[in-house]
């Protein structure tokens, strides 16, 4: 202070366009460049698979689609293949992966903790649980459910599992403790502990073709894509994505500690109201409607820490499109490696996931020195 | 500007403070002082409101202090705790312009970015402004802690300044700088209450000291007043002796104890 020369901010206004004092963030960048990269995901995988669309083609459904072009030389089978089959699914992967990677970004924010995750406070816990109760009762006693809804209700009915334990987790922690994010996380174990325990227990009854469906649903799986769940799952998800930005600031501020960011007037109740509220809407139905899909929320949030640092202006937008490029991608490897069977995608995920989380652990570390 | 009526704390009917009467007018430095224990932090969050207090009330500008807002605090008075651990890699500048965060919706406006370089050349750091903030040595953090501080009250008037040991971890330049820069915010209207260790310090600079001992407030009024060898010595449990070399403005407070020798320590 004695050595600098000081301007006073007045005066700096005064000339403002001059001396334009750069923005600290590559918000606008860093969207450009995911977006398009997502883009290319997507057409990527919409033209990979058990048929193969040429991008000539793509383009030429696209645009008969659109009625701009009306003679589409391209085979019918191909078209309604990309239209009923191939769309609705990366649509599906692009809404999941999103759901996953910005509930991941916020909840490791909330709790300060870089290991948090939606699995953390009973999202994947519970609407696994209320889903193996579908999977378990449906064939013994409603046969004729299976029929017509079956697939919804397992959806529908882990949604609310979802929503169900979060809110239980939340509840306990107050009355245990002060609702503190400590007191959230543990009591987030101890109740994924005891639901594990549940779901242990019907798996144990389970016949073996039961087993089977569970396993698959605990593995997670976008191969039941339909436009009617797309259209089920967006709206949650649009949610989570469209108003969690609006809490990148509170979120910044927690990263001060809890009582630095109450003084700098973050309502601390408020916020963990709203975010846990968010993320469990993106995550509650996208478990719903494609099991659980793990480490996505977990490893998204590092990769773009790593890269863009780590303001949660940047971080949750990123999160929410990183976590698009990766899902799309993972699903595409899942449907084409063991074609024409599926991989579970949860597979995948973890089978990659992992040496990848590990290098960018390694890689921060040698940063740091 | 921000004043305790019979103010009292506790948690499970321990009490941690008791009977608290201050009054914080604009333009004074309050030290807080007192052994380890004594309350001093506990009073910095009563006046923070992040405690609410058990008995008696805690004025700000004259209303009730729970009656405010968070987000109205946050534009009146800024706080600067004892400990800032940040494990992410945040840069100085995003770690400052969060002081500026009640201001603004979502974009920091030019004015919010110049306070934030203004602020940071106040304290010193223009320099750190682009490293991350865990690169930062612990007497770095802190000066880049006072400077989100200052950032966050630079532009109101009559803005309060609740530090809890301002200077922990600075060298003794900066420890300095930091009382300079205190003395230069009361001179404009600004009023700040701050936890102090170091009594010759306090006596320095502080206009006022409040001395705690066992949550109960054991002195309070002038720092010549309050920073006597009796005083001093209840409080801490230390014998002083207050001199006045010759060359020196100021008072020193040097322990009164005969120092041990080392066959002292042989037994």
């Amino acid at each position: 202070m004695l050595a600098e020369t000081i301007k006073e901010p007045q005066m700096i206004r005064g000339n403002s366009n001059q001396n334009l004092i750069d923005v600290p963030s590559s918000m606008g960048k860093m969207v450009w460049t995911l977006s398009l990269l997502l883009l290319v995901c997507v057409i990527f995988s919409a033209c990979t698979g058990a048929i193969s669309i040429s991008l000539t083609e793509l383009g030429h459904i696209i645009l008969n689609q659109l009625g701009i072009i009306t003679d589409a030389h391209v085979e019918e089978q191909k078209s309604i293949v990309f239209r009923i089959i191939r769309l609705p699914r990366v649509c599906l992967a692009v809404l999941v992966g999103a759901g996953l990677g910005i509930a991941g970004a916020s909840l490791q924010g909330l709790f300060r903790n870089p290991v948090a995750d939606s699995t953390l406070i009973g999202v994947s816990s519970g609407a696994s649980l209320f889903a193996v109760f579908v999977i378990m009762l449906n064939a013994r006693y409603f046969g004729m459910l299976n029929e017509m809804a079956g697939a919804y209700a397992i959806s529908f009915v882990s949604f609310i599992g979802a929503a169900l334990t979060t809110y239980i987790v939340y509840q306990l922690s107050k009355v245990t403790g002060e609702g503190g994010v400590t007191t959230i996380l543990l009591c987030g174990i101890a109740i994924n502990a005891f639901v594990g325990a549940i779901t242990g227990l019907m798996t144990y009854l389970a016949t073996d073709d039961q087993l089977r469906s569970i396993t698959f649903w605990n593995l997670g799986s976008l191969g039941g894509a339909s436009w009617t769940s797309v259209m089920a799952v967006a709206p949650f998800v649009g949610i989570s994505v469209i108003l969690m930005p609006y809490l990148s600031k509170a979120l910044n501020l927690l990263v001060l500690g809890e009582s630095q960011a109450a003084s700098l007037g973050v309502n601390m109740n408020v916020l963990k109201k709203q975010v846990i509220i968010l993320a469990t809407l993106g995550v509650g139905a996208s478990v719903a409607v494609a099991g659980t899909i793990g480490f996505v929320g977990l490893i998204v949030p590092h990769i773009i820490r790593t890269l863009f640092g780590p303001n949660h202006r940047t971080l949750l937008v990123g999160s929410a499109i990183g976590g698009a490029i990766i899902l799309t991608l993972a699903d595409t490897i899942s449907r084409t490696i063991v074609a024409p069977s599926e991989l579970p995608i949860g597979i995948l995920t973890a089978l990659f996931g992992t040496p990848f989380f590990l290098y960018i652990l390694w890689e921060q570390k040698r940063k740091r020195i | 500007m921000i004043e305790t009526r019979q103010a009292g704390y506790e948690v499970r009917s321990r009490k941690l403070l008791q009977d608290i009467n201050l009054k914080v007018l604009p333009g004074q430095f309050w030290a807080v002082v007192g052994a380890n224990g004594a309350g001093k932090s506990t009073l910095i969050k009563l006046l923070s409101a992040e405690y609410t207090a058990s008995q008696g009330s805690v004025l700000f500008h004259g209303k009730d202090l729970n009656s405010f807002k968070l987000k109205e605090l946050a534009r009146k008075r800024a706080v600067l705790a004892q400990q800032n651990n940040i494990s992410l890699s945040f840069t100085v500048q995003e770690i400052v312009l969060m002081g500026r965060y009640p201001f603004y919706e979502t974009q920091p406006e030019q004015r919010d970015l110049a306070i934030v370089d203004f602020c940071l050349k106040k304290i010193g750091i223009g320099y750190l402004k682009n490293r991350l903030y865990p690169t930062l040595s612990g007497g770095e953090q802190q000066r880049v802690q006072l400077a989100r501080a200052l950032a966050q009250i630079w532009e109101i008037e009559n803005g309060l300044l609740l530090l809890d040991e301002p200077t922990t971890g600075m060298d003794l330049l900066h420890q300095y700088e930091t009382f300079q820069l205190a003395k230069e915010m009361t001179g404009r209207g600004f009023a700040i209450v701050a936890v102090i260790h170091d009594l010759n310090q306090a006596l320095q600079y502080a206009d006022q000291v409040l001395m705690l001992k066992e949550g109960k407030c054991y002195a309070s009024g002038s720092a010549r007043e309050v920073l006597t060898e009796e005083n001093i010595k209840t409080a801490f449990g230390l014998p002083v002796q207050i001199i006045q070399p010759e060359n020196t403005r100021f008072q020193i407070i040097v322990p009164d104890v005969p120092i041990m020798s080392e066959s002292h320590y042989q037994k």
